[in-house]
């Protein structure tokens, strides 16, 4: 297993994300709020540059009491990486594709020491 | 522990693509893939890409043959600021392709392109072949997808065939790797068959295209004379499915997700349907045609479906000698995008309904949301390596008479 430097702590602002080449690898590194999460640069769709990919919230529908819908939110506790290559969108927290669990990114290992990111690969 | 990263952070050079990132670092991924899985070496035809020919127009009405309509085309092209662009109907469904930006390839290529010795969508052309491990690249408009339902049916035949002698004179002369399937302006017959008459044997036409979204019954009367002709070219006859959304049958469907999976393959159901039952393949068998980007899920639905029915009602249907099905595949071709992958039982299924290994072709539908890669055909367990190469690639070169010698510069810098 390799170890590889992905910044400081204090490089990332909240909602941030950088994208660390590891070798023959990518990785991207997030941000959100005080956490930090780390994925394979390798979509679990077409093996896409995903964490290339915008950062946006989930969107939601909410249903009235009557059943009927109005408009459209976003969940501003829910961040999510699109792939840029077909437009998957997956958890940042949990790297769950928001409509089926059958799709999921590939988590990096993580590791802060000394206000260091590394990610283990 | 192996600690790789003492000396800093290796940032990637691409952080966030977007509509200005390089094709090529779009595609990174899809090129280190297609050297994995030794592409280099194996002829791949991609028989649908796109380009945005609107992005060329200024160009292209300077080819329209009626000097009056080229006229007000120049003028209005050159003094109009946000206008679209002239004679073009469209569809409002192309503005929300690309789900809100999400996925920039679709908006827009504006990609810094420093060659001046071809027209830019040569050179954007030549980094998607070399990207996705592609040696001969079939492309096709995209807002002109629409042009059958131009309410002038006349303005299908001076934009058709502009774009006919403009993609002639600036694409395809540049690069023998690109090829098209010329657009025919369907809605008036004879000018179908002028196209083919006066285009059919210029240099990178290997075939003719008629744009699936249009209201014409393909088989009626009017059109034994075009289809004679292309049989007689011994080039084949696609169908390029599109959707609509000022067709009633969809009218509906409010999401562009419903549109956009429903109308691809509706068009060219209903034109299936009417091309086998009028018994077209027995009145033309060796016309061959080709059925583009509805995907493959479609096929053998329709196919049991008129099997069914046609053992039923066999006097509706007196020209038939075979069953629907067995027209499907056997006088008809396929692309394979966008290959339904969700269910692979279902997949492995359509394949063989479909006899994949001599009728199916790879298609990527690049640079569209939903395009795919030749690796998926590399992955499918269910076939033998002699089946994927046929697909991608040599099915397209007995099809098209083409050169099935590999030139892709998937190894170059």
């Amino acid at each position: 297993m390799a170890e590889y430097m992905a910044g400081n702590v204090a490089d990332y602002a909240d909602g941030d994300r950088k994208v660390v080449v590891c070798g023959e690898f990518e990785v991207g590194v997030f941000r959100i709020g005080s956490e930090f999460y780390a994925w394979h640069n390798r979509c679990a769709h077409r093996a896409g540059p995903v964490c290339q990919g915008r950062i946006m919230k989930r969107v939601l529908e909410a249903t009235a009491d009557d059943m009927t819908v109005r408009t459209q939110s976003y969940d501003e506790a829910e961040s999510h990486i699109v792939c840029p290559w077909h437009g998957y969108e997956f958890s940042i927290k949990t790297g769950y594709h928001q409509g089926s669990s059958r799709f999921r990114l590939r988590k990096a290992e993580l590791a802060i020491r000394d206000g260091e990111i590394y990610v283990s690969l | 522990m192996n600690i790789q990263g003492k000396i800093g952070p290796q940032y990637a050079g691409v952080q966030q693509i977007d509509v200005h990132t390089d094709t090529r670092d779009v595609l990174a991924h899809a090129r280190r893939n297609a050297i994995k899985r030794g592409l280099q070496d194996w002829f791949v035809c991609d028989i649908d890409a796109h380009h945005v020919e609107t992005v060329s127009w200024k160009e292209i009405v300077t080819y329209i043959e009626d000097p009056v309509v080229r006229d007000n085309a120049i003028r209005w092209q050159a003094e109009r600021i946000g206008a679209p662009p002239y004679g073009l109907n469209g569809d409002l469904g192309l503005r929300y392709q690309s789900v809100g930006g999400r996925i920039p390839h679709q908006d827009g290529q504006q990609e810094i392109v420093k060659e001046t010795d071809v027209h830019r969508d040569v050179t954007l052309t030549r980094r998607a072949m070399d990207s996705l491990g592609v040696d001969n690249m079939v492309v096709f408009p995209t807002p002109m997808l629409f042009l059958g339902m131009h309410p002038q049916s006349e303005m299908e035949v001076w934009l058709g065939n502009a774009y006919n002698r403009w993609l002639i004179d600036r694409i395809l002369s540049a690069d023998d790797r690109i090829k098209s399937l010329i657009y025919l302006p369907f809605n008036t017959p004879k000018e179908a068959e002028r196209t083919v008459r006066e285009l059919g044997d210029k240099k990178g036409v290997i075939g003719f295209c008629v744009t699936s979204t249009r209201n014409k019954p393909v088989h009626h009367n009017d059109y034994m004379r075009l289809y004679s002709m292309i049989e007689e070219t011994g080039k084949p006859l696609a169908f390029h499915a599109g959707y609509h959304w000022q067709d009633p049958s969809l009218a509906t469907v409010n999401r562009f997700l419903g549109m956009h999976a429903l109308g691809f393959a509706w068009c060219n159901m209903v034109h299936m349907t009417n091309w086998v039952l009028n018994g077209i393949p027995e009145r033309f068998p060796k016309l061959k045609t080709l059925w583009i980007e509805s995907g493959l899920a479609w096929v053998p639905f329709l196919m049991q479906r008129l099997d069914d029915q046609y053992l039923m009602r066999p006097s509706e249907a007196p020209q038939l000698k075979r069953l629907p099905s067995e027209y499907m595949n056997h006088n008809c071709f396929y692309t394979t995008q966008p290959m339904e992958t969700t269910h692979p039982k279902a997949l492995e299924v359509t394949f063989e309904m479909i006899k994949a290994e001599t009728q199916l072709m790879f298609a990527s539908d690049w640079p569209h949301f939903d395009f795919d890669l030749p690796q998926e055909i590399c992955d499918l367990p269910f076939l033998t390596e002699q089946a994927k190469r046929n697909i991608l690639g040599l099915n397209a070169a007995r099809l098209f008479n083409l050169d099935p010698t590999p030139v892709k510069n998937l190894m170059g810098d």
